[in-house]
């Protein structure tokens, strides 16, 4: 599998990154190496073998569903950039 | 041509925690703007979620009230998407192992019950809330508020197979599981304030036809009467389309109370491609058995349960029982009033919750928990209807009194006089008097007229003022009209 250029644009689209033609050309063949890395490693028999979700052997510890985060509103808001009546505000967006 | 509709719903569900699926934050609803958003559910750079049991045990409790596969592993995904609304720029959710599996809810459509099936249940975090009110930067140009206090709510979002084929049917099986999830103690149910969320998965095709049209989701739906008018219309709509020679494309859509109809959101062009992988933030998440079994022993006799019981042991019909389990406030009251009575009869309990006490309660707009009259207060007036103290109607009216709040039962009786006279003496006396002074109604009835010994009867009703025990007064005034 390899990636075409118009595939590089759409990702940097969903990523919201803002790439130009040379850049592109550029990730692109980086991505197509990794791409092929990962053909070689499909050559390796993985029958039988669960998938793992993540690297660690070990399993999700719990919290216990008591209130423990105080309002710090006022300390998170004086690095925002705008705020008004409590809210952040951002460039308007409407689906 | 005749037309199918086929429906499946994903329902979200919010978990009635204290705090948020993967913060110490409070889940309060109604708190001032971001004053419940801490530097996990906005999304400040090197914090870490940290799961809430409370939110993973309500999931359990679902899946073992719905017969449900329970994956001993399960795992929390990435969904990416940017709204400001969702600072981190990924939801975390569960996409490929969710917490619950193939399970089942039983509805009633009228007299029928129909099995609609459950694909899964899923661990999810809310977003937060936009407000696109009038605010303005100082360059002029329009912004949107942003609230994160509902960022990081726990959902438990509730996919159905595409097994209803009517608004009827998904309206059923909306309030079923509606009733389910506050039955068991995961949701407040509250649909004002956003807790329990319809998304409607829509398509029609020819009648008999093994294939599934192409379908559309209807967006957010927070009643059940809009949910009943969107499927409808979008229904008729998608109908309409195709007898015109269009096809229907997939699509995301609105419903508009105001106008009735369904409007396009997003076309599947436009269409999110979220990129789900395994959040490498957590660590899957494993349900040991002895947890399983201790939320097991934890669940409440469930609605079909008690439907069932209420049929087999109780004699009540489908209609009665499903009638009686919409609500667990409702059972449990049916249960008292009927556990109360010395005399066990299900039927009179059913019938005076479902009758008058219902009526009152809708006329007042309250809810079983604000009745006026408690179950044993009610137990105490059925036990006099049993006992033949009060006639039907003679309870109606204590009942009316007991409502306002004039005491109990046998109190109310006894200040007002109104016992019932079954002393057949008493009884006997009243009718020589009313025959004394009617002798046209005897003559009439003597030659046949079955309407003068009801005129009769009603007399000596009226001359009781209504107190006396009517079966009597029917026996005793026809023993004494064939004795003469």
């Amino acid at each position: 599998m390899s990636l075409s250029l118009q595939d590089v644009q759409r990702i940097a689209h969903l990523a919201r990154i803002r790439v130009d033609e040379t850049e592109a050309a550029g990730y692109q063949a980086q991505l197509n190496g990794i791409f092929g890395l990962i053909e070689e490693m499909q050559a390796v028999d993985t029958t039988g073998i669960l998938p793992m979700s993540h690297a660690q052997d070990l399993s999700q510890r719990l919290r216990a569903d008591v209130i423990s985060e105080p309002d710090r509103r006022v300390a998170f808001q004086a690095v925002a950039p705008q705020v008004e009546n409590g809210l952040y505000l951002v460039p308007k967006v409407i689906e | 041509m005749k037309w199918e509709t086929v429906i499946g719903l994903e329902v979200h569900s919010q978990l009635s925690t204290q705090t948020k699926i993967f913060s110490g934050a409070s889940t309060a609803f109604g708190a001032a703007p971001n004053s419940q958003a801490c530097q996990v559910d906005i999304a400040l750079p090197g914090v870490l979620p940290v799961l809430n049991k409370g939110a993973v045990e309500r999931a359990i409790r679902f899946g073992l009230a719905i017969g449900a596969k329970l994956n001993r592993t399960n795992v929390f995904d990435r969904k990416n998407y940017f709204y400001p609304d969702l600072p981190k720029g990924y939801q975390i959710s569960q996409f490929t192992l969710p917490i619950v599996e193939t399970g089942e809810l039983k509805i009633q459509v009228g007299d029928e019950e129909k099995t609609v099936r459950i694909t899964r249940a899923h661990l999810e975090e809310d977003a937060g809330k936009s407000l696109h009110e009038d605010f303005h930067g100082e360059d002029g140009r329009p912004l949107s508020g942003i609230d994160l206090n509902r960022a990081g709510t726990p959902l438990l979002e509730i996919v159905s197979e595409p097994d209803m084929r009517s608004a009827k049917e998904a309206v059923a099986y909306a309030k079923a599981l509606h009733t389910l999830v506050t039955w068991i103690g995961i949701c407040d149910g509250n649909m004002q304030e956003g807790s329990f969320r319809v998304d409607a998965n829509v398509s029609v095709r020819p009648l008999g036809q093994a294939e599934y049209g192409t379908r559309r989701e209807i967006k957010n739906l927070n009643s059940f009467k809009f949910l009943e008018q969107a499927i409808n219309y979008e229904a008729r709509w998608q109908i309409e389309q195709i007898e015109d020679g269009h096809k229907i494309q997939q699509a995301t859509v609105l419903f508009d109370p105001d106008s009735g109809e369904t409007r396009m959101m997003r076309s599947k062009e436009d269409a999110h491609d979220y990129r789900y992988f395994p959040d490498p933030d957590l660590l899957p998440v494993k349900l040991d058995e002895d947890w399983i079994e201790q939320v097991r022993a934890g669940l409440p006799e469930l609605p079909q349960q008690k439907r069932l019981r209420y049929q087999n042991d109780l004699g009540l019909s489908a209609y009665d029982a499903n009638a009686l389990t919409a609500s667990r406030a409702l059972a449990d009251y049916f249960e008292a009033v009927a556990g109360g009575l010395a005399k066990p009869d299900a039927k009179l309990a059913a019938n005076w919750i479902m009758g008058d006490l219902s009526a009152t309660l809708n006329r007042e707009g309250l809810d079983i928990p604000a009745s006026h009259i408690s179950a044993a207060a009610l137990a105490g007036l059925l036990a006099r209807i049993q006992d033949g103290t009060l006639s039907g109607k003679l309870a109606k009216q204590v009942f009316e009194a007991m409502w306002a709040g004039e005491g109990d039962a046998d109190a109310i009786i006894e200040a007002k006089g109104l016992k019932q006279v079954s002393d057949s003496g008493a009884i006997e006396v009243l009718i020589d008097e009313v025959l004394a002074a009617n002798d046209k109604s005897v003559e009439e009835f003597r030659s046949g007229k079955e309407k003068a010994f009801n005129a009769l009867v009603g007399q000596v009703m009226k001359a009781s003022k209504g107190k006396a025990n009517p079966a009597q007064v029917n026996e005793l005034l026809r023993k004494k009209l064939g004795a003469e």
